[in-house]
């Protein structure tokens, strides 16, 4: 029986044991952020003022920051927020780009030309500056809130998105299997859902994958310089170098949410080189 | 409502420069480049050295610049007002002023504050103001919180901080990115191959400050080799650049290592070798430049990336740079400074866009005879 390109592809992601690796990684990670604090009981914000700076012991396996608080409980609850605003996040750009790439793409010309000059305006822009805006704008309303860090990482990932799905329906807008259905008389709508799209998808599936780490970087950038608004990895690291001093070092506030944080971004990375190298033959070396 | 309109009356304009004709470019560009030099060199120099300026500019621009540079500097200048006015707006938009602080002021002193720094109540006037500073008066404006220094006072001894450090950043991963890829491509699937583009897969996955905190932690704290942070001496810088420079260095591992395993098998190549070249000058002459295409095309995103990563590197590391300015101004509300320093920024990646276009045209005969 001959396989499909599809089946092709997933056998050769499986063979690929970085990007199983990854994957298995990311799932432990993601299920022990969402499943551990409520079986386990865990508060991240329960502060014990006599149990301050404790390191890592049978209590509390990850220590306890300088507030007494858990530190296994932060980097996990942390986690989630993390995990939360690289997926949404990702998601919004994806819809956006999506829609205005292939509408650009597809119409081309001087819509097209106009369409990517905006792009190119908002590309230009310094994008951690248009991020810090917005996120002033929620700075008093959204305390501990991850809306409007992910709205914001969202609308200004997209135009990344925008560009890769353009160039690839404009390659398209000109095979034969579009003229075909432009023939038949099929509506433009019709024409972009069911011809043009599915054929970017492989592409789209793939820099999504690689967004989500650069989106989670960018997220604990913010965290880092003070404009976060909900306990998140950033946060926690930002938290662990504030308390890095010559006289005595609490590695563990440090070292645990980066490792964690290092972690998932390094296997959302196999992933997606993995998925690139299994749909892409081209980019394979 | 009018803002709106007003900022939608922007965006229509910023596309229509892609109706502009040659010609018409020409003399826009010509003109706008002028003014960007009278008011540049207005802040250096004083009002008289502007105008000669500006007026050489003009002349020059009109008779030997480049159809690339004058098209983009038509589009510059209109995205330039475009980015004040949207930045402006979405400052009004956050919650808090620059006069709001712990002791609450009186409805009069506030007035008479606003009005001794400009900064009215309504968006679209303070806008007016901004913009008649800038061109009139040639100044960024007072600082709302820093009392008695204008914006560029506070800018311009932390430019040429920002400036180094990003430059130096910048090198740093084209050598080591470009060493690490070109030599990973040569030896495919070798050991070496596989070691640095691991090391690269690390160098994307760690962000920044959690490389430079680990930095900090090894090199200043347990070995005492560098100075944990501040400014003042090369040895300050090695550690920000540093961790600057690597997440950059990484990407550009990858794309050369991708880039030199493509050119490799590409027909030239195999002509050069089959001409009796050595090896060595196979790659240096024929295969770099290949090679250097898609470094070349992301040397301007990674400069953006660069200059905006900075701000984190240079808050971890106490840098007196730009980064510092702009985060300040954001939190403190101080409006002036915000836009002082992202019309500094904006600028300085447009300005490095546009060398990488030229750049481009130059590795890449193909994109040179489209263009002329």
């Amino acid at each position: 029986m001959r396989k499909s390109p599809l089946q092709l592809a997933l056998q050769r992601v499986l063979r690929n044991r970085m990007a199983i690796g990854g994957a298995s990684l990311l799932i432990a990670i993601t299920l022990s952020c969402v499943l551990l604090p409520p079986l386990l009981g865990l508060d991240p914000n329960h502060t014990q003022p006599s149990l301050r700076n404790e390191a890592p012991s049978a209590r509390f396996i990850f220590g306890t920051d300088t507030l007494g608080r858990d530190v296994f409980a932060r980097v996990l609850v942390g986690g989630r927020t993390s995990l939360l605003v690289g997926i949404a996040a990702t998601a919004v750009s994806i819809l956006v780009g999506v829609t205005y790439g292939a509408v650009a793409g597809f119409y081309g010309g001087k819509v097209d030309e106009a369409m990517m000059r905006l792009v190119d305006f908002l590309y230009g822009l310094p994008y951690m500056f248009l991020v810090i805006l917005i996120m002033l704008m929620f700075s008093e309303t959204a305390r501990g809130d991850a809306l409007p860090v992910f709205l914001a990482l969202g609308l200004v990932q997209w135009l990344t998105m925008a560009r890769i799905v353009r160039g690839q329906v404009l390659t398209l807008r000109h095979q034969e299997f579009v003229l075909a259905a432009e023939l038949i008389g099929a509506s433009d709508a019709r024409i972009l859902l069911r011809h043009v799209l599915p054929n970017v998808l492989g592409i789209v599936v793939v820099y999504g994958t690689l967004m989500v780490p650069s989106v989670i970087i960018l997220e604990s950038f913010l965290s880092f310089l003070g404009l976060g608004v909900a306990l998140s990895w950033g946060q926690l690291v930002a938290d662990g170098i504030a308390v890095v001093n010559p006289i005595r070092s609490y590695w563990w506030i440090l070292v645990w949410p980066s490792l964690f944080l290092g972690a998932t971004l390094l296997s959302l990375n196999f992933v997606g080189d993995g998925l690139r190298d299994a749909l892409d033959p081209k980019a394979r070396t | 409502m009018i803002e709106l309109l007003a900022l939608l009356f922007g965006l229509a304009t910023l596309a229509a420069t892609a109706w502009c004709p040659p010609r018409l470019t020409r003399v826009l560009g010509s003109l706008l480049f002028a003014l960007m030099v009278g008011v540049v060199s207005r802040f250096a120099f004083g009002v008289h050295v502007a105008l000669l300026a500006a007026a050489l500019a003009a002349v020059l621009a009109l008779r030997f610049f480049p159809p690339l540079v004058l098209r983009r500097v038509v589009f510059l200048v209109p995205a330039l007002v475009l980015l004040i006015f949207s930045t402006t707006l979405l400052m009004y938009r956050a919650p808090g002023n620059p006069f709001a602080n712990e002791r609450a002021t009186s409805p009069q002193v506030e007035a008479a504050l606003r009005a001794q720094y400009g900064v009215p109540k309504n968006a679209s006037a303070f806008f007016g103001i901004y913009m008649r500073r800038l061109l009139v008066e040639g100044t960024l404006g007072p600082s709302i919180k820093v009392q008695g220094r204008t914006v560029e006072e506070l800018i311009a001894p932390a430019f040429p901080v920002s400036v180094a450090l990003g430059l130096l950043a910048l090198i740093l991963s084209v050598v080591i990115g470009l060493t690490l890829g070109i030599f990973a491509g040569l030896k495919k699937n070798s050991l070496a191959d596989h070691v640095s583009m691991a090391l690269a897969l690390f160098g994307v996955s760690l962000p920044s400050f959690v490389l430079g905190a680990g930095a900090m932690i090894v090199f200043s704290l347990w070995l005492g080799w560098l100075p944990v942070a501040g400014w003042g001496s090369l040895r300050h810088l090695v550690m920000p650049a540093f961790a600057l420079a690597l997440p950059n260095a990484a990407i550009i591992a990858r794309l050369a290592r991708s880039g030199m395993i493509e050119v490799m098998q590409q027909d030239f190549v195999r002509t050069a070798r089959a001409k009796g070249l050595p090896e060595s000058w196979v790659i240096a002459r024929h295969a770099m430049r290949g090679t250097l295409i898609p470094v070349v095309s992301f040397l301007g995103p990674a400069a953006a990336a660069i200059m905006t990563g900075s701000f984190v590197v240079e808050v971890l590391f106490a840098v007196p740079g730009m980064g510092q300015w702009f985060v300040k101004g954001a939190i403190n509300r101080d409006y002036s400074v915000v836009l002082g320093t992202a019309i500094v920024y904006f600028g300085m990646i447009i300005l490095f866009n546009l060398l990488v276009d030229l750049a481009y045209s130059w590795l890449d005969p193909r994109v040179r005879s489209s263009d002329a």
